[in-house]
């Protein structure tokens, strides 16, 4: 079987055997622990510095970021941003509870779609599970009320992410998401909108993924 | 996959007299260099880092065949399946046998250059299947029935003019006299050339830069947001890498994640870093039904325990070329095989064997840059002396050069002698060159004065002045 004579060739290369089960022990506990390594100084910062940071990262790998003081305010802000774009008043939103729970009727102009993002979706509204503060990244998760799509086909991809969200490293997203159970079919760590340096090394923004990411970051209650 | 690396001399000089290439290296080659320094710089803790990314990679070839047992488990407890692959061949029939079972007609890739390894593409359009490579660089590539010229910047060789040039031959549908008034405007009908793509391929196919054993993940890295589209939207999704992509936890990727863009573009993360874990879960909204692995080995295992074990960890970031004088000067395409500069001159060997990349080690200046910015710490300029020994070894080394080292050899190992005759040399050439100050002919030399002078030597040796000097003091 294939499988077996690779496994026997690297074993013969290693000049050893399967190993004994005392050492499977020993991978499997180091595993299972999964031990930080260094993790950078430059996110440890207290909230305020957190946001600071993830801020200033994600604005100088070209995304935009909104300061918001409460959810209530998400639909008069997406409004504001689509007529600055002049973009039309559509979206589709990830059917996630604290987006399905934004008061749209106040905005009774824009035309909301929860659901997932098909060709003709310029734009859509997202839900961060949490922001990196260290590069500016944003962890985007698979599931029933984050589909990966909306990450990706629209042109202009806004996103809601809560100020109390944005932690230091990637290693502390991972630890809230190990908290969540097993790992979701996709993870996207997002940092700025999609770019392509393939035309004599130029960067351009707008390759496959978004031309425009833009963040709006809440401060108040979920 | 293009193999010439036999004619590596001959195609260093036809790279050298190409004017389209020396402007492509001379505006690319300052820049990189450059965005990795300042990247660096904003780290305090990346050569720490370094180490610690070595390291991981150390211990994870050391437990290679548990881990990657591990790996192909946790996969199976996510849905997916595992295809194991002793050679191209292999790698290539698995692909063949899910494309077909998924009744596909239409392939979308994200870059993979495993699948350049392999020559996928070539197959796959063989067996009746149309591959589409998504990333900008490739799919201007595949267009002009190119090999990528570089691992992280396949069209690096290109100018504006090339891609105007190909779009318009290609996009027929489109008026032909359509102005392009930026580069954005190339980029702009490439992304809805291959929008429709996306949208109707049935299978997608994606390397991987790291495989997770504990979650049995695979990792992938892009700027344009392909890779991500060419996973997301096709109902399978197939993952095409080798067996020394495995890492043992999420832990160990985040701290190789932070050196590998760093050392690649200088950028202190890549736009989209996706962990895929099995196909379609539970309630999920989208993503592919089907999720595969295809797990190839051709040759990588048979680097454990010997010379060559340290190239296991590299992390294809490109720092090596991008740094390297050689490339610098030829580009990629003069080394003949699918991995150009230091890493594929040490790679190459291995994959095709010595016999028929014995020029590779030797496309060297052994200036030591290459390993001074790997991530991981691979002793390229060592490994490729492993090589040149090996060479040597086997004979495949040609007789002049055999001829000359031994005469070489015959002086160097009688230090009295060497002194002599270096001394009359120096003392000779600088008596008959004192009128010019240099020479524009020397015999057994006339390769070296085609492209410049020698100089004509003023004084003694450094033996002769050492000597010297040591009386005085």
């Amino acid at each position: 079987m294939t499988k077996e004579a690779i496994l026997e060739s690297i074993r013969r290369g290693l000049k050893r055997t399967k190993l004994p089960l005392d050492q499977q022990a020993m991978l499997a506990g180091r595993t299972a622990a999964h031990p930080r390594h260094i993790v950078p100084a430059r996110g440890q910062l207290d909230l305020a510095g957190r946001v600071a940071l993830f801020t200033e990262y994600v604005q100088r790998e070209f995304g935009t970021v909104d300061h918001l003081a409460s959810l209530n305010d998400v639909p008069e802000a997406v409004a504001r941003y689509l007529a600055l774009q002049n973009l039309p008043p559509a979206l589709v939103v990830s059917p996630h509870p604290a987006l399905q729970n934004l008061p749209f009727g106040t905005k009774p102009m824009l035309d909301i779609r929860f659901g997932v993002s098909g060709p003709g979706d310029a734009v859509s509204l997202q839900h961060a599970f949490a922001g990196i503060a260290e590069t500016g990244t944003l962890m985007l998760p698979s599931g029933p009320t984050r589909p990966t799509s909306n990450n990706l086909l629209p042109d202009n991809a806004l996103v809601v992410l809560m100020a109390e969200r944005i932690i230091a490293s990637y290693e502390d997203a991972f630890d809230w998401l190990r908290e969540t159970g097993g790992m979701p079919r996709n993870i996207m760590l997002v940092t700025g909108p999609s770019r392509s340096a393939d035309i004599e090394q130029t960067l351009e923004l707008g390759a496959h993924g978004p031309r425009r990411l833009h963040i709006m970051i809440v401060d108040g209650p979920e | 996959m293009l193999e010439t690396s036999g004619a590596f001399k001959e195609n260093a000089a036809g790279a050298m007299a190409d004017v389209g290439l020396q402007k492509a290296l001379a505006r690319a080659k300052p820049q990189f260099a450059k965005k990795r320094q300042a990247a660096v710089d904003k780290l305090p803790e990346f050569e720490a880092l370094r180490e610690v990314a070595k390291n991981i990679k150390n211990h994870a070839i050391q437990h290679l065949d548990y881990y990657l047992e591990t790996y192909a488990t946790a996969v199976e407890r996510s849905g997916g399946h595992v295809h194991w692959c002793s050679t191209a061949e292999d790698a290539r029939a698995a692909v063949l046998r899910i494309c077909r079972e998924a009744g596909a007609r239409t392939v979308t890739k994200g870059k993979s250059m495993v699948t350049e390894e392999i020559a996928l593409n070539d197959y796959l359009e063989a067996n009746g299947i149309t591959p589409v490579e998504t990333d900008l660089g490739e799919y201007i590539l595949q267009l002009r029935h190119e090999p990528p010229s570089h691992i992280i910047g396949p069209a690096f060789h290109l100018n504006r003019e090339d891609w105007e040039e190909t779009f318009r031959k290609s996009h027929t549908d489109l008026p032909i006299d359509r102005i392009f008034h930026e580069r954005r405007d190339i980029l702009t009908e490439a992304r809805a050339k291959l929008r429709e793509k996306f949208l109707t391929a049935d299978v997608g196919i994606t390397g991987a830069n790291f495989l997770i054993a504990e979650t049995g993940s695979s990792v992938i890295v892009t700027n344009e947001g392909n890779g991500d589209l060419t996973q997301t939207l096709p109902r399978v999704h197939i993952v095409v890498t080798g067996i020394e992509k495995v890492v043992p936890t999420i832990e160990d990727t985040l701290a190789l994640l932070r050196v590998l863009a760093r050392s690649a573009t200088g950028q202190d993360m890549s736009v989209y870093t996706t962990f895929s874990t099995g196909g379609r879960q539970a309630g999920d909204l989208d993503g592919p039904q089907e999720y595969h692995v295809v797990l190839l080995d051709n040759g990588r295992s048979g680097m454990v325990g010997t010379d060559f074990q340290d190239m296991l960890r590299c992390i294809r970031c490109a720092a090596c070329m991008n740094h390297c004088p050689v490339y610098g000067a030829v580009g990629g395409h003069a080394y003949g095989s699918t991995y150009p500069g230091p890493m594929g001159a040490v790679l190459t060997p291995m994959l095709v064997g010595i016999e028929n990349a014995g020029q590779l080690p030797n496309a060297s200046t052994f200036c030591g840059k290459c390993e001074s910015v790997c991530p991981v710490k691979i002793p390229l300029p060592n490994l490729m002396r492993h090589w040149r020994e090996r060479e040597f070894e086997r004979h495949l080394t040609p007789t002049g050069m055999r001829y000359g080292l031994g005469v070489w050899a015959f002086f160097a190992k009688r230090p009295a002698l060497y002194r002599l005759a270096t001394r009359a040399a120096a003392l000779g050439l600088g008596f008959f060159g004192r009128k010019r100050g240099g020479f524009t002919k020397l015999p057994l030399a006339g390769g070296w004065t085609a492209g410049r002078d020698f100089p004509a030597p003023e004084g003694d040796t450094f033996f002769a002045q050492y000597a010297a000097r040591g009386k005085k003091e």
